[in-house]
């Protein structure tokens, strides 16, 4: 297995700039997922590392070696493509073999390999179909395969699941995050999808318009988002994100947007003075707008409308109004009250989050 | 037995009387009914004059004129297919024709694979007008090329020879072959080569490894062009080639002509022989003109 480094890359299709100066370390053994928006570039990372896209600017080493000019086949990795991309006409057996009979492995080896891939996606009933065959879960199944029987450096997933139905799709992530466990490799997946980033990821990348926005764990960039695009992307349903002023009153800061007045504690910015007239945006995940409910780290109490309850089955969205504000709240299911009823509600300051409005930058802490 | 037949007979009957009662059904048969009344009469059209020409090609010597229409003339004869074997260099036309026709198919192919491969997979200066170069070169009528490629061949001292027969063949027959390539080839997903080059191959293998084997059925269609424009082609080789050891099947057969008198028999006969080499051949290649080859291989 190996340690993964782009330093600086830049993309550029003609005119157009898709990545701007990307800095990422993956470490020996690590699994990073990269996750981010259609068009942030994040597949085009993935394929400048795999040799299929040339580096504009910037370097991409493998184990400390410079891998820029060297040909794809010459990198030591594997990759599962988003469309499966098997050979129509070679059969499951011979999909998987492919790049070991390139490589003139012994026939004894090819075998075995083949079995214990076979063996760990239970593939062995369908070693002698055609793709044709077999079903999208098999498919994807197959192309792991073709990847794990070549003992690569580095394996790269390019958003394999987003063309598998939401079961299939939740068995297949199980299969992957089992299959990590098993092969310790360092793996790099790419996907849009952020229930994959957040269950699959030993870290997470999250890149918008060509440039990496945070790196972290799951838990970091859920609890600490770098910035805005961090705070709306990850999390689901998305975090409530309200835009207003700063002010000190006595010794106090106050945040304010016309409906909603709450203090912002001393814990959460230091130094009220500074931040006296900032713009700023306050964002909490629709978790910790408590309803009806006050707590130690609880804010100031807002007054809102309920305007529609979806019940998701062990939990509840509340959709409040509370002036001209919108605001989405997380509860238990079978909340007791209708829509049109008046709620009280607070913010808990434990995960609540301010973030700068000019530069976007999480300046709480 | 008779039994049988009436029930069948019955049975068919009501079924015919149900599919009329039901609009859609009724509507589909007629459609059916006008496809097959076209095709078997297209089909017919084009049998007819072959079964003639099998029909003067029997005759004894005597009835070559005469205007029975029998497909089995009184007295059929295999005598004009002897004489053209026995006293013509008809097997040395025919062995002509096969060796240009053959190295014309496997060098066109060769080299509008690659090309197209180039045209649809690489970006390069000059791809668009290239392509639209080789569309309007197809503009141009064959009667048109016959100078510059009478001129090309006499420079290249090439006259005469087989060589410049193919060399003609193949290049005029090239511009198809690219756009019927081109066009099987952009529809083979990039990500299966690109598999592949990450598997181990070359830019070179995966063509050869992947796209090659994908693209039997355009490669298929490319070569059963190429077989049967220079198998019949007559105006480049009347031009290139003068000895009768040289001549393609299709000038020898006009030498039957005299000047004052035709071996219509002879000349039927050759006619039906010169088919068998092309039937074959599209018999065979039809096992390699099936789709669906990439059925698989992505999300589709």
């Amino acid at each position: 297995m190996a340690s993964v480094q782009f330093n600086g890359i830049v993309k550029k299709f003609k005119d157009n700039l898709v990545l701007n100066g990307v800095d990422v370390d993956i470490k020996d053994h690590e699994f990073v997922v990269i996750v981010g928006p259609s068009g942030c570039g994040k597949t085009t990372l993935l394929r400048m590392l795999a040799g299929l896209e040339e580096i504009t600017g910037g370097e991409i080493l493998i184990d400390g070696l410079r891998v820029n000019e060297l040909h794809p086949s010459k990198r030591q990795i594997a990759m599962v493509f988003q469309d499966y991309a098997l050979y129509p006409h070679m059969t499951v057996e011979q999909n998987m073999s492919f790049a070991l009979r390139l490589r003139k492995t012994d026939k004894a080896e090819i075998d075995a390999r083949v079995g214990e891939a076979a063996s760990i996606l239970q593939l062995q009933p369908f070693l002698q179909r055609m793709p044709k065959q077999l079903s999208g879960g098999q498919r994807q199944r197959v192309a792991i395969g073709r990847a794990i029987v070549r003992k690569p450096k580095v394996f790269l997933f390019d958003e394999p699941l987003s063309n598998l139905d939401a079961k299939l799709r939740e068995e297949m992530r199980v299969e992957i995050a089992k299959l990590y466990q098993r092969l310790n490799a360092t793996i790099i997946y790419v996907t849009h999808d952020q229930v994959e980033a957040m269950t699959l990821a030993g870290r997470i990348v999250i890149m918008n318009k060509g440039i990496v926005q945070q790196v972290g764990s799951p838990i970091e960039v859920y609890r600490k988002p770098a910035n805005l695009f961090v705070a709306g992307f990850i999390g689901s349903p998305t975090m409530n994100l309200l835009s207003g002023k700063l002010s000190l009153q006595g010794e106090d800061l106050f945040f304010s947007n016309g409906d909603i007045r709450i203090s912002i504690p001393p814990y959460l910015l230091h130094d009220a003075k500074k931040h006296d007239g900032r713009e700023v945006t306050v964002g909490v995940r629709p978790d910790d707008v408590l309803v009806g409910r006050t707590g130690e780290k609880c804010s100031d109490k807002v007054e809102g409308v309920l305007e529609v309850c979806e019940l998701l089955g062990h939990r509840e969205n509340l959709y409040i109004k509370a002036g001209n504000t919108r605001l989405l709240a997380t509860v238990e299911a079978f909340f007791d009250r209708s829509p049109g009823a008046a709620v009280s509600l607070c913010f808990n300051y434990k995960n609540m989050h301010v973030f700068d409005k000019a530069t976007e930058k999480r300046i709480s802490e | 037995m008779l039994r049988k037949i009436t029930r069948w007979f019955s049975a068919t009957a009501e079924d015919a009387s149900a599919v009329l009662r039901d609009p859609i059904q009724r509507a589909k048969f007629f459609k059916y009914l006008a496809i097959h009344v076209i095709i078997i009469s297209t089909a017919a059209l084009f049998v007819y004059p072959l079964l003639r020409i099998f029909s003067v090609s029997l005759r004894p010597g005597d009835k070559l004129f005469s205007t029975d229409l029998s497909l089995i003339p009184d007295g059929a004869t295999f005598v004009a297919y002897a004489s053209l074997l026995r006293d013509t260099m008809f097997l040395r036309w025919l062995w002509n024709s096969l060796l240009i026709t053959l190295a014309t198919s496997f060098i066109g192919v060769s080299l509008a694979s690659t090309a197209a491969y180039a045209f649809s997979r690489f970006q390069f200066p000059g791809k668009k007008a290239g392509l639209i170069l080789l569309l309007s070169s197809q503009m141009i009528p064959a009667g048109m090329l016959i100078l510059p490629l009478f001129l090309m061949i006499m420079k290249l001292k090439l006259m005469n020879t087989y060589l410049g027969m193919i060399i003609a063949y193949s290049v005029s027959s090239l511009p198809f072959s690219i756009w019927i390539l081109k066009g099987y080839y952009d529809t083979i997903p990039r990500s299966l080569e690109e598999a592949a080059l990450v598997d181990g191959t070359s830019q070179v293998g995966a063509f050869w490894r992947i796209i090659l084997p994908l693209s039997t059925p355009a490669l298929s269609i490319a070569f059963l062009f190429n077989f049967t424009t220079a198998w019949n082609e007559y105006l480049v080789a009347r031009v290139v080639l003068f000895s009768s050891q040289q001549y393609t099947w299709t000038l020898g057969l006009f030498e039957l002509q005299g000047q004052y008198i035709t071996q219509w028999g002879m000349f039927a006969a050759g006619s039906m022989l010169v088919t068998i080499p092309v039937l074959c051949v599209f018999l065979y290649s039809s096992k390699w003109l099936i789709s669906g080859l990439t059925l698989g291989s992505v999300k589709g």
